[in-house]
């Protein structure tokens, strides 16, 4: 009779129900806290666990129990050292509880202003996206159906002809062969050559008669022995077996395009990094792959690894369409339409050559923006500029330019931003639903 | 302490010790479920021939230190229905936990039949040993005996009383949707200290027919709801008011004035449904289950210490365990048992640990080796020899109150260095009532049970009066304890609690002046 049970296997995360009913009660809050913390928070801090704090109102539980101070009150405790019967102590001045602060706290439960907890990566995300939706889901939900592809499933016994395994129904064959003790083309040649040497001979003894009868009748018995176990058999045959397994059809590619010309500097890069991080963290909870494509450009454009395009200084002038014909041959060459969601993000401070803007529209409206999800064009702008353009209308070429068509595009959208407070709201606005129905 | 100094003198005997070695029950720290059934048959027959103990068949489950976590969050229970509040315990005690702020209990143990022990995965052998003879004895017979628990909790149907909550909520959460089913949970979580009969009624869980019953009536009630009915008056307002209905008899009919708030509200309010009366019968009675264990906190850890002790000491001397073992045993055992002084910054109370081990070694002590003292104090057990009987004698029919008062003795004070503090709110100053002394012992006693007494620590809050006839204002009172008046914050935020189950106004009437309502009022 076992008095122990293992319960160690048994399924963790019992409490995750109640820790969800506890986010959810809090989520409001929880929301703020998250917000506020991300606006201070350098990106690779982003991916870790998050501790948060929120006010503890919302979430207090009350219950009746008496206030810390008023009434007459005993208590008893341990440890004396000098005092006698009869002596007094003067209480601190403003209250408090005197010598019984430390129960009463323990028994009011008060001073609890702060309730600190931990949140996963996860939670902080779904938190963070929480109404966001993706622009142009349509897309993707219509591709729901998951693709399926054939991949190599082993081997099987029944199948096409053209999937014959060769080398396993051969090897299947040696061992029958093998086993079943075959006798070997050989074997007969060599019965053959004795048996025309003993026909060959002029004076046949009787002996020789006799081994030639015995020869004969050797061959009879290999011959049908060979008949009966064949050199294949049907049950060596062996097939590739394939089977469908579905492919993540949901992937998206996402083409981060920036400026690394003079003018953009070490603030504005940075900047434009936080935008892209977090525009990758988002497309990758929203599919199950993304690909990102680099391309740096100044007055010539070329695709680089991210450490080149963050790292990397290069100078030159500023041509902006280069970078487009750049996405858009990367584009052609990898990731066709039917199969990838493309995200455009693009970078700037804003100049490009003159003329430069027009030719850039043109390739956005005729054969960028028809196909892509969602296409945004972030200037990155300095604080004062800020100022200056606080009006949408007004601001750089490229700027004004690109406005002209931001009403026609749902996909297409233009933010500025200045300071890395700037980057969450905007990030919010930009995947926002509003945005989308705009 | 005189069994471990009895031990140390055997560990010289080196004669014995082959034989000793054979005899031990483990030799290494990890353990196997192998050796934890020998030490547990070990234990136990220290337990049922020496100490003859009286408990519930046990059921020891090994678990991991999130599964602990996990059993932290739901008052210890394994079935708890979901809420909010015990993820919100969770979040904060593995947060806790993770950035190493806290450790984790070594075991939790289930007032039930059978006994549930949790053990954590963690533990030594020793420690195993160790939890299981604190839990799986200590506490499981005084589970089985004390009085409290005898007469209040309903051990043999708890955990199916509980696997029928979590279900039936679960159930509400599906049919009402969780917002409505949180909403009464929230009013109920905070009516919880006010859920329990103090005095009278021992609750009898009710059985699988009653539950299937109601089952079988919600589903019926479904089923034929028909929202024509809902326009036609309902036939009590069509009546004509009996006019000389007294509120004197309508308050008996309510058995007003009523001390379990949410006894009441569950059978007298106008507004509940039939789902959320049973809402509110549950949460009431898993409070009135937990009520005898804050009565008995030092009684019941100290029963389960002292048994633990015992057996440690007992199995060491018999040559079952190791020194090794019996020094890591005694480290763990002295922190437990620690108790900081009032002026010490860990100081946060007494520790019940303490307190109760210390008090039932004494009781011990006085049975076998009294001293005059205690012949003057304690006539008709110091010197008995029985401790056995007596300790029992205490364990099933005291709570912490009455235990303190009835076995605290001179020396014990005086080794607390207890003394008394009396605090009148209107004085500039604290007054030294009573110490450890002769003329002061009495007086140490008394307030030290007192404190203990539940009854002082919860503010008593009764249903005094509820309005049928006028406006349906329900009026609650504060029966005010040595003049400590009710936290005004939370009275005020538990009293819109109430009046969401009540449904119409609530108010708390001030305990000096009746008729004055304070001003907490809450609207409906």
């Amino acid at each position: 009779m076992s008095y122990f049970i293992d319960r160690r296997l048994n399924p963790k995360g019992k409490s995750l129900g109640n820790r969800q009913r506890f986010l959810r009660r809090a989520r409001s809050q929880i929301k703020k806290a998250v917000q506020d913390s991300l606006k201070d928070r350098s990106v690779s801090d982003f991916e870790k666990n998050q501790k948060i704090s929120i006010p503890a109102k919302g979430t207090t539980e009350p219950f009746f129990h008496h206030a810390s101070k008023g009434g007459t009150r005993d208590f008893v405790h341990p440890g004396n050292k000098e005092f006698d019967a009869g002596d007094r102590i003067r209480k601190p001045p403003g209250g408090g509880g005197g010598e019984g602060q430390g129960k009463d706290a323990s028994d009011g439960g008060e001073g609890e202003d702060e309730f600190s907890f931990t949140l996963t990566q996860d939670e902080v995300l779904d938190i963070f996206f929480e109404d966001l939706e993706l622009p142009n889901m349509t897309k993707t939900s219509l591709k729901q159906v998951k693709k399926m592809a054939y991949q190599r499933a082993g081997v099987t016994v029944a199948g096409a002809p053209t999937n014959l395994n060769l080398i396993r129904t051969m090897r299947n064959s040696f061992g029958r062969r093998l086993a079943l003790n075959r006798p070997s083309t050989a074997d007969i040649e060599a019965l053959k050559e004795r048996l025309f040497e003993l026909e060959a001979k002029a004076d046949r003894h009787v002996e020789d008669h006799a081994e030639i009868k015995r020869i004969l009748k050797k061959m009879d018995e290999l011959e049908a022995k060979r008949r009966w176990v064949p050199y294949i058999d049907p049950m060596d045959v062996r097939y590739n077996a394939f089977e469908q397994r579905p492919v993540p059809s949901s992937q998206a590619v996402m083409f981060c395009l920036m400026d690394v010309s003079g003018s953009m500097g070490e603030r504005e890069k940075d900047l434009a990094k936080r935008f892209y991080i977090l525009l990758h963290l988002f497309l990758k909870r929203r599919y199950e792959k993304v690909d990102t494509v680099f391309i740096r450009h100044t007055h010539t454009a070329q695709e680089v690894d991210e450490e080149t395009f963050f790292y990397s200084r290069q100078s030159g002038g500023t041509i902006v369409s280069t970078a487009l014909d750049v996405m858009l041959k990367v584009w052609e060459d990898r990731y066709p339409a039917d199969e990838w969601n493309v995200y455009g993000a693009q970078a700037s401070d804003g100049y490009t050559q003159s003329g430069d803007a027009q030719r850039c529209i043109e390739l956005l409206t005729q054969e960028i923006l028809p196909r892509c999800q969602y296409y945004s064009y972030i200037e990155i702008l300095d604080e004062r500029e800020m100022e200056v353009f606080a009006d949408d209308e007004s601001g750089a070429e490229l700027w004004r330019t690109s406005r002209t068509i931001f009403n026609d595009w749902p996909n297409f959208n233009t933010k500025r931003i200045s300071s890395p407070g700037d980057i969450f709201p905007v990030f919010r606005e930009l995947f926002s639903k509003e945005a989308a129905s705009e | 302490m005189s069994d471990i100094t009895n031990s140390a003198k055997d560990l010289t005997q080196s004669p014995v010790e082959k034989a000793a070695s054979d005899k031990l029950l483990f030799n290494s720290a990890e353990w196997d479920f192998e050796t934890l059934q020998t030490v547990f048959d070990a234990i136990r027959d220290i337990a049922d021939n020496d100490l003859g103990l009286d408990y519930y068949p046990n059921q020891i489950e090994i678990i991991a230190s999130e599964q602990m976590l996990d059993a932290y969050s739901s008052h210890g229970m394994p079935l708890m229905y979901g809420h909010w509040s015990f993820g919100k315990t969770f979040a904060r005690e593995s947060h806790f936990y993770s950035k190493g702020m806290s450790a984790l209990a070594y075991e939790i143990v289930i007032n039930s039949n059978p006994c549930i022990s949790f053990l954590m995965e963690e533990n030594t052998m020793t420690m195993q040993t160790l939890v299981i003879a604190h839990a799986a004895f200590g506490h499981n017979h005084f589970f089985k005996n004390n009085y409290l628990f005898r007469q209040w909790t309903d051990a043999d149907a708890i955990l199916d009383y509980l696997d029928f909550a979590k279900k039936f909520i679960a159930k509400c959460e599906e049919e009402y949707g969780y917002e409505a089913v949180e909403l009464t949970l929230d009013s109920a979580h905070a009516l919880m200290g006010q859920g329990v009969f103090r005095y009278s009624r021992a609750l009898k869980l009710s059985d699988e027919k009653q539950r299937e019953r109601l089952r079988r009536r919600l589903a019926h009630e479904r089923k034929t709801f028909n929202d024509l009915w809902r326009t036609v008056p309902a036939l009590s307002s069509l009546e004509p008011p009996e006019d000389d209905d007294e509120d004197l008899a309508l308050n008996e009919a309510l058995s007003l004035p009523e001390e379990n708030i949410l006894y009441f509200l569950e059978k007298h309010s106008p507004v509940l449904q039939l789902w959320q009366r049973e809402l509110l019968r549950i949460v009431r009675t898993v409070s009135q289950y937990f009520y005898p264990q804050k009565q008995t906190k030092i009684m019941n850890e100290g029963c389960a210490t002292f048994v633990h002790h015992y057996i440690m000491n007992e199995l060491h001397r018999r040559g079952q365990i190791g020194d090794g073992s019996l020094l890591e045993f005694i480290q763990s055992h002295t922190g437990v048992i620690f108790q900081p002084d009032f002026d010490d910054p860990r100081y946060s109370g007494f520790n019940p640990y303490a307190l109760g081990f210390a008090m039932m070694s004494d009781i011990k002590r006085i049975c076998t080796q009294p001293e005059a003292e205690d012949r003057e104090w304690f006539p008709d057990i110091a010197g008995c020899g029985d401790w056995r009987g007596v300790l029992k004698d205490a364990w099933h029919n005291y709570r912490d109150e009455s235990f303190i008062l009835q076995f605290l003795s001179p020396k014990l004070m005086r080794d607390f260095r207890l003394f008394s503090l009396h605090d009148e709110a209107r004085e500039p100053f604290v007054e030294i009532s009573a110490i450890h002394n002769e003329r002061g012992y009495r007086q140490v006693r008394q307030t030290l049970a007192e404190m203990h007494d539940v009854g002082n620590l919860e503010p008593n809050i009764q249903v005094v009066r509820a309005d049928m006839k006028g406006d349906r204002t329900l009026s609650l009172q504060h029966m005010m304890h040595k003049g400590k008046p009710l936290d005004q914050k939370s009275a005020g935020e538990v009293l819109k609690h109430v009046s969401q189950l009540w449904g119409y106004d609530v108010q708390m009437i001030d305990p000096e002046n009746s008729e004055e309502p304070e001003k907490n009022v809450a609207a409906a």
